[in-house]
């Protein structure tokens, strides 16, 4: 008898334990959707709320339900809103296309084994470590139009001093600037990543038949490496839209007097955290979640038509 | 000092005795913590409370009450809070304790003894809901060495001085601007209000309509800019905070700079100043409307509402507030709200005596204000700064202050 008490596993559940097993796969999920549920969605529909109200001054104040005249107000709002648009677009499409070049010559030369090639690594590897808010403030103290290290080194080579961050025209291309300097290492790390797992065959039958290294990189690298570069792409395209500490550190709030480089994640936090308009900066959070939804979603749709 | 804490902790308390041993205090990074700070196990031993304090910069200290506050936290119970920036804001949210009853019952804490304007600045619909701790006036930074080598005996008395003494100045010294200032839109503003006060203007004028496009405003804003544009740095940036002007001047690269006093220990302490030796302190010139600096409360210290614990947080305010740390501080070269210690000798022999004197000046000709006193007061220093920036690039004042004005009113409206 004492033999037969031994568990059986089939016979003796009962009650939660059945429950349990029946629906194990909900269980075992349940830790991360309520993380999900709790970090995620939650915020994402108080958000989706907030933007149809006219909350302001305080959230839990009262406000009132509005519908999408919110929506209205940004939208046609060309004074803020669209301008902020324009340069969060314009940040990423310039950042992006010089990082995914610059990141593709340097992952290249690093490719194939040479003397030193370890110190070389490190040392591009560093702009990565570094804290973005960090790097901010190192750039504007190397950037001060009066005191600043850049402006020295152009003068012993006769060239005037520039405005850099203080110019109105040339602060967005600077920020441009030293977040390529900040994020091309990455770019090099996944593109080099791709570049080691590649097979040498292709490439050896192509210089069998008399290739150039630009032929040879145009026709027979790149096409095998082009998975990974949209992988580089997608991956830096959505962190360079949401670009925030950089422009904060080096321009402040508002991105500056004449709000030369507010994105439009500049933006929502100046509604939010300056001007307190919750309605709005949610509703503006809102509009830049849809693109980068949208963005991401043109990518690897692309993808996907890249890898048939 | 001990018996005045025994005093006092009778007539305050009572309402929420309940409350923990450990206080949590939000302060800002600045002289007057660090100072408290070193001061704090005295406060602890006295009222065997365990003070926790949290230290941030400006911004992100403002950050952190806009997130904690409007969640409705307890877990800050004083807070080191902005009167003219925040203040109303708060007050109208209901993020203060009304501190009415507290302060003026307790007759060691002596509450009459603070400044007039500080105290209107803390006070929100007739309740107390906050403690004046720092007052800021503006003053004039000047190079005596650069002055005594284009030969003036003395620094300029009026703006229209400042500005031939700016030319010969520079003139001479060639590298070197005439005079630098605040050049950031929301960052001028506070320091442009005395150049607008002294021209006879001000932000909103005695009916509550904006005034940014009078024509005094508009000479306030064309001199502000032209100086800095003719005579600042060469370099001339539209985003200098106080922390890149006064490099600018610490590094010896500008003869004249209109700034707060408070900050006046980074010109004169040689570990950070190249100019330490040379640098005197003068009132705000005097414009057509004469010498009207501003003279503010730039810090007071609130108790949350929220707080569970604000008998203890209104004991440290007591302490922190009272007549001897104020001294204290004074001396440490923290200009503070009440009286009797501007009174007293020793509270001023610390500072440079041109800097006493010039402080004596501007708390008598003083204006209460330095910026819109609305609650939306980001927005408006924003609204109101635009014209400063474009009369330092050379772009249309007239034209920029009306569109300001404009945009001002329509915020004054939105507000009633």
């Amino acid at each position: 008898m004492a033999s037969l008490a031994s568990p059986q596993p089939s016979g003796e559940l009962t009650g939660w334990t059945r429950w349990a097993n029946n629906n194990r796969k909900w269980l075992f999920a349940a830790p991360a959707m309520t993380f999900v549920g709790a970090l995620i969605i939650f915020p994402l529909a108080w958000t989706i709320y907030l933007s149809l109200t006219d909350a302001e001054g305080s959230v839990r104040a009262e406000s009132e339900f509005i519908g999408f005249a919110n929506y209205l107000e940004v939208l046609s709002d060309t004074d803020r809103f669209w301008p902020a648009v324009l340069r969060t677009v314009g940040f990423t499409g310039v950042a992006l296309l010089f990082e995914i070049v610059l990141g593709m010559a340097v992952a290249l030369l690093l490719w194939r084994p040479f003397r030193g090639e370890r110190w070389v690594r490190v040392a591009i590897l560093l702009p990565l470590v570094a804290t973005p808010v960090a790097v901010g403030m190192m750039w504007r103290l190397i950037f001060d139009p009066n005191i600043g290290m850049a402006n020295q080194i152009l003068g012993w080579v006769g060239i005037g001093p520039q405005p850099w961050l203080a110019g109105q025209h040339s602060a967005l291309p600077t920020t441009i600037f030293i977040d390529i300097w900040q994020w091309t290492p990455m770019v090099v790390l996944i593109l080099l990543a791709g570049l080691t797992s590649l097979s040498n065959e292709p490439d050896e039958a192509a210089r069998v038949d008399g290739a150039s290294a630009w032929q040879r990189f145009r026709h027979v690298t790149l096409p095998l490496l082009m998975p990974t570069v949209i992988v580089a792409i997608l991956l830096r395209g959505i962190d360079a839209l949401k670009t925030f500490d950089i422009l904060y550190a080096t321009k402040g709030r508002g991105g500056g007097s004449f709000h030369e480089v507010e994105t439009l994640n500049v933006y929502a936090y100046g509604l939010s955290f300056d001007y307190n308009e919750y309605g709005i900066s949610s509703t503006v959070l809102i509009i830049f979640f849809l693109i980068i939804i949208g963005s991401m979603w043109a990518l690897t749709s692309r993808r996907k038509k890249g890898a048939q | 000092m001990v018996a005045a804490l025994g005093l006092s902790a009778c007539g305050g308390g009572g309402d929420d005795s309940g409350g923990s041993d450990t206080l949590r205090v939000t302060l800002v990074n600045h002289v007057w913590t660090e100072n408290i700070k070193k001061a704090l196990p005295e406060f602890e031993q006295q009222s065997g409370l365990k003070v926790e304090v949290t230290q941030l910069g400006e911004d992100q200290l403002s950050d952190q009450y806009n997130v904690k506050l409007n969640a409705g936290s307890s877990d800050i119970d004083v807070m080191m809070y902005r009167p003219l920036q925040e203040g109303k804001l708060f007050a109208k949210n209901g993020y203060l304790t009304d501190l009415t009853d507290r302060a003026k019952e307790d007759s060691a804490f002596d509450f009459a003894d603070f400044q007039g304007p500080p105290v209107q600045a803390t006070t929100y619909e007739e309740k107390l809901v906050g403690i004046p701790i720092i007052t800021e006036q503006e003053v004039l930074y000047y190079r005596k060495d650069l002055l005594q080598k284009s030969g003036f005996s003395a620094p300029p008395k009026t703006l229209d001085e400042l500005k031939t003494m700016a030319a010969k100045v520079e003139a001479d010294n060639p590298g070197t601007a005439g005079f630098v200032a605040r050049t950031g839109k929301a960052a001028a503003v506070t320091q442009f209000s005395s150049f607008l006060f002294s021209f006879g203007g001000d932000f909103v004028d005695g009916s509550g309509k904006a005034s940014v496009n009078t024509e005094q405003a508009k000479q306030a804003y064309a001199y502000y800019g032209g100086l800095l544009r003719e005579h600042g740095p060469e370099n001339i940036s539209t985003d200098m905070s106080w922390s890149e002007a006064m490099a600018i001047f610490t590094q010896g690269k500008a003869a004249f700079y209109t700034e707060a006093n408070s900050l006046y220990k980074n010109a004169t302490d040689p570990a950070k100043s190249k100019v330490s030796d040379s640098v005197g302190f003068a009132p705000f010139p005097a414009g057509p409307a004469g010498s009207k600096p501003y003279n503010i409360p730039s810090w007071a210290l609130g108790v949350n509402e929220g707080s569970e614990n604000q008998a203890n947080a209104w004991k440290f305010i007591q302490w922190a507030a009272g007549k001897d740390q104020t001294l204290a501080q004074q001396k440490g070269g923290v200009p503070g709200a009440r009286t009797s210690v501007w009174a007293n000798p020793e509270g001023i022999a610390t500072y440079p005596q041109d800097l006493a004197e010039a402080i004596k000046v501007s708390t008598e000709n003083g204006v209460g204000h330095d910026r819109p006193l609305v609650v939306k007061v980001a927005e408006s220093r924003e609204i109101v700064g635009q014209p400063i920036v474009d009369a330092i690039t050379g772009k249309d004042v007239a034209g920029s202050a009306a569109t300001a004005n404009e945009a001002f009113q329509k915020l004054l409206d939105d507000e009633k």
